[in-house]
């Protein structure tokens, strides 16, 4: 990788926008599905079997991670932007690591809760 | 100058040789206990390749002129001690990123002189030389916030460490946006709106992404990217109003 960008919070901030990217092309499958729903009982039903298959359930653990990871990394950016920091501290450097273990954490809990 | 007694004491080092189009070409230059990047591409043109075109002036870190790229990144190659950077004896020294290629190490800077003109850099004061001068308190919140960012001598090192500018060169970038910022701070400015517009033009302060490169690579550790984030909270509370103390 080039020397400008082998550092954390340049990591951070693509990390940042290529979940955006891929949430923008991947929520909208999501919301077809789900709006399947909403067709009658059989739909639904058929919507369900459908989220019981490991592909589908894999594709939405995704979804929710990069979700986490977008709203994590987006208020980063916000705290990064519209707050104060004193000159010593380095506040590029600051936060990636919470907002890498929240992301974690709720990618983990759920595959817990989900299967 | 003491000579280096052993063959394995040289520098492997790749120049950029050519303009836009050239190539690196690979050099052996005496390692020395002390040299900086400067004076490894000085030897090189006074003893292997005197028509190698580079840029120097004051060798001690004041005017900005010896901004290169070393192994990868933005430099000041007066200030950049060999020791600091040499890789396993090698040493890649190419002109700035982001500016067209003249000769060798040497980069066209109008393209970054220009964008100090976008973002509204020119002074432009209201008295003339019959008034007194204004009165400006050191340590009011203004003049601060001014002062903060204003020893930036135009080396383009931060230039050319953003990656944003890398992707859209009418982006103005870090340093003509640090040197806005300390404009609409100056109370002295006559034309602070204009020059707050100009900043928040398009390609301007918005297009940053706070990846901070240019606050990681100014030799001078000013911190641009506070200056740019600075102008975007100024949306919300507009130009700031002069201090009344
Ligand atoms: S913080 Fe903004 S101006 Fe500085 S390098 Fe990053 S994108 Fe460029
Ligand atoms: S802000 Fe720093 S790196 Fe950028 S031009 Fe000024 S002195 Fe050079
Ligand atoms: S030659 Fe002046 S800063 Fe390097």
């Amino acid at each position: 990788m080039h020397p400008l960008r082998s550092h954390k919070s340049y990591l951070a901030s693509i990390g940042h926008r290529v979940s955006g990217v891929a949430l923008a092309v991947f929520l909208p499958f999501h919301f077809l599905l789900l709006s399947t729903a909403i067709n009658g009982a059989d739909a639904m039903d058929e919507y369900l079997t459908l989220a019981e298959m490991l592909p589908v359930k894999i594709a939405e653990w995704g979804l929710v991670t990069l979700l986490a990871a977008h709203l994590f990394f987006g208020i980063r950016v916000l705290l990064l932007e519209f707050t104060h920091w004193p000159r010593r501290i380095n506040r590029y450097a600051a936060w990636i690591v919470p907002c890498t273990i929240a992301t974690i954490l709720i990618a983990t809990l759920f595959i817990i809760r989900v299967y | 100058m003491t000579e280096p007694k052993t063959k394995d004491s040289h520098l492997s080092v790749n120049v950029w040789r050519g303009g836009n189009e050239g190539e690196l070409v690979n050099y052996q230059v005496p390692a020395r206990e002390n040299q900086t990047v400067l004076d490894v591409i000085t030897e090189i043109q006074r003893f292997q390749q005197p028509d190698l075109a580079y840029r120097f002036a004051c060798r001690v870190g004041v005017c900005g002129s010896c901004a290169m790229t070393v192994n990868g990144l933005p430099r000041w190659t007066c200030r950049t001690h060999i020791k600091k950077v040499v890789d396993n004896g090698q040493l890649t020294v190419e002109p700035l990123r982001n500016l067209p290629r003249i000769k060798d190490l040497v980069c066209d800077l109008e393209p970054f002189i220009d964008t100090w003109k976008k973002a509204g850099a020119p002074f432009s004061g209201s008295r003339t030389r019959y008034d007194p001068p204004a009165n400006i308190k050191p340590d009011s919140p203004l003049r601060q916030a001014a002062d903060a960012g204003l020893q930036c001598i135009n080396c383009a090192v931060c230039y050319s460490a953003c990656d944003v500018v890398h992707w859209n060169r009418d982006y103005v970038g870090p340093a003509a946006l640090n040197r806005a910022w300390t404009l609409v701070n100056d109370v002295r400015h006559a034309k602070r709106q204009e020059t707050f517009e100009k900043a928040f033009s398009e390609n301007g302060c918005q297009s940053c992404h706070s990846h901070g490169n240019c606050t990681r690579h100014c030799p001078i550790q000013l911190n641009p990217s506070e200056s740019i984030t600075g102008l975007k909270k100024m949306v919300f509370k507009g130009l700031p109003k002069e201090d009344k103390k």
